[in-house]
């Protein structure tokens, strides 16, 4: 089955308002979900269509676009081999999404680095700290508008 | 009767902790109650310096988030930048070397992970014979790229340099003789009733915690799952190889380490046939627009000029995401590269296996001893620089 | 002068050569170990100071004398600093009754024209002082040596010390009773308590080809005694970081140290007078026969630390309860049925 079958055959199983649209590039698919319906996809995608391998999850930062930051989870299927990226935004002050730790234990650390990195607050994470850096550090490094030197020293010495 | 927990703290500076890992474990008695590992001692925050270079300035800093197996992160990396470029084809020596240097890497960092998780479990002497033949990969990157850790050779559509004269013979007398040496560990550990007694039943996961908690590269295998990214997704032309995928069927400490052992003699192999297969020819892609044109033409303006804006300014990328997973050493490595056109990544995110496999130890610890929890500590195959970035 | 005087003062002078051979065999033991373990790694070890190495003992005892002695402001200052010297003394105890040797001295001597009989308290033999109960004496004396261990784990105030003064109580009692039941075979064979009475009942055959398998056990338990690999538990650096003697420094460390070497050569030394014939041998001179089987079970030692990785502390507490005491019981009655039909 070609990714373009395969991609439909998602598609068709899962509710249609949820995902918002689809990209593809270098043969890579990306879901693009809403957000609020975000644990219900990867749920289904889970359970239905054997994506059990949570291999990444991580946050870009689009800082003049709003909403700014997107949450990017990579998920794997060992049955069929394939992988497919499922795309939302974390909307809000502070930005928060919903916490798939539920859903895999593995989130767990992803989430806090994400947490650490972007300063996006995952709804329902058990433990939600700082992982990479200390607690008490501030600002959050990955977000665009952190520079890449020159601001720490001053601040957290 | 009283109970008192004790809090120890172990590490960031403990011999067994693989570099500066701390884990806070609450003891009662010797058994462990809880076990928090702290990360981070080891931040460099490679991924926001990426973000400000140029795709080729940073290969460096890529071989140096797993520095044991440096090479297999910047092959990673550059596979990845290959495929947001849309670089299909690179020369077919170029990608032997790569096939060859990466199945090195692979051998030096089990080596490596052999010898520290031997000296873990208190034996000292494959310490020293796994270091002895670590050496000799060292010694090849040596030669080859004038470094023992980084080579550091691998660029945009193909390799910086080719072997040097007799290293293919060199090398192929290694991979031979590798699996000869490779019997002494046998006879020291793999039939030792203690080491047996140390790693049989120490660390036991199912399938289903595999899958759960998102393991991959020996800690997924060694449960039987089956799932090598080089078989499954391949790159590099991996499926033209012939090699086994070894499997465990307990999913603890031992079959890890079978595995693992069973890993290096077929990464030998692999070496083997890449050698027989590796043509002479080219290393690089003529498309000096990414690539750097040979070192030796660029006296020529025509060469000159690429090779310059090559070096000050950088390739642009199209537009897009891309998303690449290999097979590193310690488990599946990936690569997400945000593009938005310009001569930097927009964002890069690093999925190393060591920061996704080291978060189980809190759940494999937990009513274990404490001699147990040095023991999944190697058996995880943890490099601290892997796990902080 | 009294005759206890004479025996005061030959015991003194024995004692001296005891220690000072002690102390020597520990400087050569310790350069033995490092370069057999390095030829065992496909290494040098040390090569540096004089030639083969062989200076560099003595040049790590001038550096531990020389270094800054850190004495940590812990709660029980006085254990802490009594801690070492208890186990660097209590380690020299066992040899009082270990006989080393034949005859050092002849049956009588004229001392200021007197004649004074030497064996009269065994004085003119190998042993400093020839116990009625001597192997008696040697168990209850290498017990002693848990007490420095334990007060050194217990007043670092920390952790590490600690949880390594706890495995050692746990250890060092448990395999002192293994210890003691392997050898009552050779006792029962032998029909002494006495050292040189042991060691002259095995003038034609060693003890080991009737007790063999109470010289594997007491191999063992000897192992675990003088901790060391693969019972290193109690300093193992892997998982404690050396464990007891982690905060002791300069001469304090030394005298772990010490005490340490001590045991191996102490255990060795039983092995020797129990199983193996003591000082008996064809040609050499009996003190050297003595050296060199102790000499031998030492390198045996570093062979095995060479061989064997850890276990861990609940595997070495059932191999001890659950195997070895069964094991060593069943001797003890197979050896009690023999010796009754003999």
């Amino acid at each position: 089955m070609d990714i373009k079958k395969y991609t439909e055959k998602i598609l068709s199983a899962l509710p249609k308002e949820a995902v918002k649209s689809v990209q593809e590039f270098r043969g890579q698919v990306s879901l693009i979900v809403e957000s609020e319906r975000i644990i219900d996809v990867l749920k289904l995608l889970r359970d239905r269509f054997g994506f059990r391998y949570l291999i990444d999850l991580t946050a870009v930062d689009h800082l003049p676009n709003e909403p700014r930051f997107e949450v990017v989870y990579h998920l794997w299927c060992h049955a069929e081999k394939r992988l497919i990226r499922v795309k939302t935004f974390a909307k809000g002050e502070p930005p928060t999404i919903s916490s798939v730790v539920g859903l895999w234990s593995t989130a767990n650390w992803h989430e806090r680095e994400c947490y650490d990195m972007f300063g996006i607050i995952f709804d329902g994470h058990p433990d939600l700290r700082r992982i990479l850096l200390w607690e008490g550090f501030d600002g959050h490094p990955l977000r665009k508008d952190y520079p890449v030197e020159g601001r720490d020293e001053k601040r957290n010495n | 009767m009283r109970k008192e927990i004790i809090k120890l703290n172990v590490g960031p500076q403990h011999p067994s902790t693989h570099g500066v890992l701390r884990l806070l474990v609450e003891l009662e008695g010797e058994v462990v109650v809880s076990c928090d590992p702290d990360i981070g001692y080891l931040h460099r925050g490679i991924e926001k310096l990426m973000e400000n270079r140029t795709y080729h300035r940073s290969i460096p800093l890529t071989e140096r988030v797993d520095y044991l197996a440096g090479a297999a992160n910047s092959l990673g990396y550059i596979l990845a930048v290959e495929r947001l470029l849309g670089i299909e084809e690179i020369p077919p020596r170029a990608r032997y070397i790569r096939v060859i240097v990466a199945e090195l890497t692979r051998i030096a960092s089990h080596l490596f992970w052999l010898a520290t998780h031997g000296h873990d479990l208190g034996a000292m002497t494959p310490l020293f014979y796994a270091l002895r033949d670590r050496e000799v990969i060292m010694d090849f990157f040596e030669k080859w790229a004038g470094k023992r850790l980084f080579p550091n050779m691998f660029r945009v559509g193909g390799v910086a340099k080719d072997f040097p004269d007799g290293m293919e013979q060199e090398i192929r007398k290694f991979a031979e003789e590798l699996p000869e040496k490779m019997k002494d560990y046998e006879t020291l550990l793999t039939k030792n009733p203690i080491w047996i007694n140390r790693t049989k039943g120490v660390g036991v996961l199912s399938i289903d915690e595999v899958l759960d908690w998102g393991l991959s590269g020996p800690m997924a295998r060694g449960s039987g799952l089956d799932f090598d990214i080089r078989k499954v997704d391949p790159y590099l032309g991996y499926d033209e190889f012939d090699f086994v995928v070894p499997l465990g069927k307990n999913g603890d400490t031992y079959d890890r380490y079978l595995i693992r052992l069973e890993e290096m003699r077929q990464s030998c192999r692999i070496i083997l046939q890449a050698l027989d297969r590796m043509p002479k020819g080219d290393i690089m892609i003529d498309d000096y627009k990414v690539a750097f044109p040979p070192k030796e033409k660029v006296v020529n303006g025509e060469y000159l000029i690429p090779h310059y804006l090559l070096v000050v300014k950088g390739f642009k990328t199209p537009k897009g995401e891309v998303f690449h997973h290999t097979e590193a050493p310690k488990g599946e490595l990936a690569f997400y590269i945000v593009s938005d056109g310009s001569e930097h990544p927009y964002r890069v995110k690093i999925r190393t296996p060591s920061f996704v496999n080291l978060q189980v130890i809190s759940k494999l610890a937990k009513g274990r001893l404490l001699s147990d929890l040095i023991a999944l500590i190697g058996t995880i195959d943890i490099v601290l620089a892997d796990v902080d970035r | 002068m009294s005759d206890t005087l004479i025996f005061v003062i030959i015991s003194l002078i024995k004692s001296v050569v005891v220690v000072a051979l002690l102390l020597l065999g520990v400087a050569i033991g310790v350069y033995l170990e490092r370069r057999i373990l390095g030829f065992i790694h496909l290494r040098y070890g040390p090569n540096r100071c004089g030639p083969f190495g062989i200076l560099q003992t003595i040049a790590d005892g001038i550096k531990l004398f020389f270094k800054q002695d850190i004495t940590l402001p812990v709660t029980e200052r006085t254990l802490y600093v009594v801690a070492p010297i208890i186990a660097g003394v209590t380690a020299l105890f066992p040899f009082v009754a270990i006989p080393f040797a034949d005859k050092v001295l002849p049956d009588a001597i004229n001392l200021f024209g007197r004649t004074i009989d030497l064996t009269q308290y065994s004085m003119n033999r190998g042993v400093i002082a020839d116990l009625p109960g001597g192997i008696l004496f040697i168990l209850a004396v290498s017990s002693l040596s848990v007490y420095g261990v334990l007060l050194a784990g217990w007043t670092s105030d920390n952790k590490y010390s600690f949880l390594g003064g706890v495995r050692v109580t746990s250890q060092m009692l448990s395999y002192e009773l293994f210890l003691g039941v392997s050898i009552m075979g050779v006792l029962m064979v032998t029909g002494s308590i006495r050292m040189t009475e042991i060691v002259e009942a095995q003038k034609h055959m060693w003890n080991i080809v009737y007790q063999p398998v109470g010289f594997i056990l007491y191999m063992i338990a000897g192992f675990a005694e003088a901790c060391r690999t693969p019972f290193d538990l109690i300093e193992c650096e892997n998982e404690l970081g050396s464990g007891f003697n982690t905060e002791y420094s300069s001469m304090k460390f030394a005298l772990f140290y010490l005490a340490e070497y001590i045991h191996i050569i102490t255990i060795s030394a039983i092995a020797v007078t129990l199983f193996l014939g003591g000082w008996q041998g064809p040609w050499l001179p009996s003190g050297l026969w003595f050296i060199i089987k102790v000499a031998c079970l030492f390198v045996f030692f570093i062979w095995v630390r060479g061989t064997y990785p850890r276990v861990r502390f609940d595997q070495l507490m059932s191999l001890g309860w659950k195997y070895l005491f069964p094991i060593a019981m069943a001797n003890l009655i197979v050896t009690g049925v023999c010796v009754l039909i003999s």
